[in-house]
């Protein structure tokens, strides 16, 4: 293996040069196991995915939905560690994909801001997205990254005022994440009155790349999501493969690279 | 007056919500953001409107029972050699101190025209105050209740549901107090535009140790007043056990500027704190982030929570209120463990000597505070005094006294309790 890695900001690049939107995957660390997620999210990465999350297990996931809350709880009992997370990350960035990792700020202050912006950029890691802190409260978190030149991903929501719109996105590097529905993670209908106008509201503030999350869960959705967003975000649906298959890690496997390659064609049908 | 030219303490959050620039502030995600500053604005504005402060003041004394008692406990004062005093919260409607918290959100939802409130509750006290004030003021109410604890605690789920309120058992985690919050969180998060989070203790995201501080401080102003009062002195040291802090950092508002005051917080010690079963968060824990503040925390070496353990559900939580935190480590607070066994031969105690059963929970500020007065009695004689929060009645509790003492067989050859005072012990 070894391609050369590819920055975030690349990656939406070469996406919009094709006219679709990029298809940003998330599967948990360590889940279902740390060998089981690597050899998860590679297959991910090989039928289409553009920018890899992995989650970092957290004993306190406050924004999560059911199905991403027990495949943590699952990789938390089956031992999971921070520097676990970060073997994870070296293999699939490996593959050249850029590679963040999502996840609560505790575990982060507990390994050491300076110490794991350096191992993480160490790892391959092209950055991390931060779902409970926001730019005004993450000076920490702003100063490591700026130091080891790694993407900040924070998020906005509907809720958000425009003028903290316009101090996230001043604040983001790589892409903004548009948290679209207010609500816990998951996948729903995937429609929402609220994300098209979130998006045009980041993207009035600057011309850094809105990825949205708003529990997409098929191909159909994708397009969907595709006609106004830089990037489509998808998690639980790809949890939910795995869940599934809980007893036959190959059928589990093939239904994760079926539902990448039916978003993956879902990114490209909804071309603006 | 010391000599030194440092500038006075400052015990206060600066307007972003941090203690001491390090503790406290608001590790949320940005969806609830506009909720937390609305709510801010909100607490602020009514904080200053003197009809707010008026009409909570009113609903607190008609419908609470406040000004509690600050009642001076004679034999208990014999039995150690100094003037105990204890702070009546547990006389106030629905038996605790927790009544101020709810009446005083409620009244701040009503006035920002909100039409629905949800909780998290352990035991249940909470909840049940929270149904109470809602029944009140006319919302709806949802409470978030452990899996775990709504089955141990079923009086309390059936007093919820009388008194009209919605209690979702939480399945996640550990199904206890902490999951019952990141639930309450989440529903909060897709239901913010009419929801207001009614937050059990002076913990959580900036403003809810700052303001759930100021409904509770009432306990501290009226204990400092009905001292000098009845007295004619400040007492030598206040006391109150800390869970998430909200009864304690009530008691201890008022005497924070009087630096003469000794200023104790008991924490649970569950079975000990060397056996790891405990949740004395600030004696044991480390500086994390949980729950939205910068506070000590019980976690592990990545940083993820631990599971509290403590006879008292109230005070099991693996957090605590980030002002304590501050206190701490500013050594104006001294906060210390009581095991379970050590509150539960206080709890008998303080029945035998007082008549009065108190909470658990409170009962680790009884244990605590007297081996405090004995010191005090033995320094200064027998008018040095000490203020107890009585924070909460121990009618829930008795499940618990059963087992512990073997009570409730009339026909049984059951010794009576034997109670001791601290450091009475053979």
């Amino acid at each position: 293996m070894g391609s050369t890695p590819t920055s975030t900001t690349q990656a939406f690049d070469k996406a919009r040069a094709e006219s679709r939107s990029a298809l940003v995957g998330y599967l948990p660390a360590g889940f279902p196991s740390v060998e089981g997620s690597i050899t998860a999210l590679r297959a991910m990465v090989e039928a289409g995915c553009d920018v890899i999350e992995i989650g970092l297990p957290y004993s306190d996931p406050v924004m999560d939905g059911p199905t991403i809350q027990a495949a943590a709880q699952q990789a938390l009992e089956r031992g999971v560690r921070t520097a676990d997370v970060l073997r994870v990350v070296e293999a699939v960035a490996e593959t050249g994909v850029p590679t963040l990792v999502m996840t609560y700020w505790n575990p982060i202050e507990r390994y050491g801001v300076e110490r794991w912006a350096s191992d993480l950029a160490k790892a391959g890691g092209a950055g991390m997205i931060t779902p409970d802190i926001t730019p005004d409260h993450g000076s920490a978190w702003i100063d490591a990254a700026d130091a080891h030149d790694l993407d900040k991903v924070f998020l906005v929501a509907p809720s958000s005022t425009d003028d903290r719109i316009a101090m996230t996105a001043a604040e983001s590097r790589g892409f903004v994440y548009a948290a679209a529905v207010m609500g816990v993670t998951g996948a729903r209908d995937a429609s929402s009155d609220l994300a098209g106008p979130l998006v045009g509201r980041v993207r009035a503030s600057g011309d850094i790349p809105v990825a949205v999350g708003i529990g997409v869960s098929n191909g159909d959705q994708a397009a969907d999501v595709a006609a106004y967003a830089d990037g489509v975000i998808v998690g639980s649906a790809f949890v939910r493969c795995l869940l599934d298959h809980a007893d036959d890690e190959a059928a589990g496997l093939e239904a994760l690279r079926a539902l990448t390659t039916d978003l993956a064609e879902g990114v490209r049908r909804g071309a603006r | 007056m010391s000599q030194q030219t440092t500038q006075p303490v400052k015990y206060d959050a600066d307007e972003r919500g941090y203690f001491g620039q390090t503790w406290g502030g608001r590790f949320m995600p940005e969806a609830l953001v506009a909720a937390l500053d609305e709510l801010t604005d909100a607490w602020q504005d009514a904080m200053a409107d003197p009809a707010f402060v008026s009409e909570f003041e009113r609903v607190l004394r008609d419908y609470a029972g406040t000004p509690s008692r600050l009642y001076h406990a004679e034999r208990l004062s014999r039995t150690v050699g100094a003037r105990v005093l204890l702070k009546r919260e547990d006389l106030n409607h629905t038996g605790a101190h927790k009544i101020r918290n709810v009446m005083g959100q409620a009244l701040l939802t009503k006035r920002m025209g909100k039409t629905r409130v949800i909780a998290e509750t352990g035991a249940g006290q909470h909840g049940v105050a929270s149904a109470t004030a809602a029944a009140y003021f006319d919302l709806d109410c949802t409470v978030y209740m452990g899996a775990v604890d709504t089955r141990r605690q079923a009086l309390n789920v059936a007093r919820m549901q009388l008194l009209g309120a919605k209690v979702v058992p939480v399945e996640s985690g550990s199904a206890t107090l902490k999951d019952a919050i990141n639930e309450a969180m989440r529903d909060w998060v897709a239901s913010v535009d009419r929801t207001a989070y009614l937050f059990g203790t002076a913990a959580g995201p900036h403003p809810f140790p700052s303001m759930v501080r100021d409904f509770c401080r009432g306990i501290g102003d009226e204990a400092r007043q009905q001292c000098l009062d009845q007295y004619g002195v400040l007492p030598d040291a206040v006391a109150a056990c800390v869970g998430g802090g909200s009864n304690a950092i009530g008691l201890f508002t008022a005497f924070l500027e009087d630096e003469g005051v000794e200023i104790h917080g008991f924490e649970p010690g569950g079975d000990g704190v060397e056996t790891g079963r405990h949740a004395a968060t600030i004696h044991a824990g480390e500086a994390g982030v949980l729950h939205g503040a910068r506070t000590y925390v019980l976690q592990d070496e990545d940083g993820q929570t631990v599971e509290s353990h403590s006879i008292s559900a109230g005070l099991d939580y693996p957090g605590v209120g980030p002002q304590h935190s501050w206190l701490a480590a500013l050594g104006r607070a001294t906060y210390t463990p009581v095991t379970d066994a050590q509150a539960m031969e206080a709890m008998a105690l303080l029945s035998r000597t007082e008549g009065i059963i108190p909470a658990i929970e409170t009962a680790h500020a009884v244990y605590g505070a007297l081996d405090v007065a004995r010191r005090l009695g033995a320094e200064k004689g027998p008018d040095a005094t000490v203020i107890i929060n009585l924070s909460g009645r121990g009618d829930k509790d008795m499940g618990t006294a059963i087992e512990w003492f073997g009570l409730g067989d009339a026909d049984g050859e059951a010794e009576p309790v034997v109670a001791t005072a601290p450091g009475e012990e053979a």
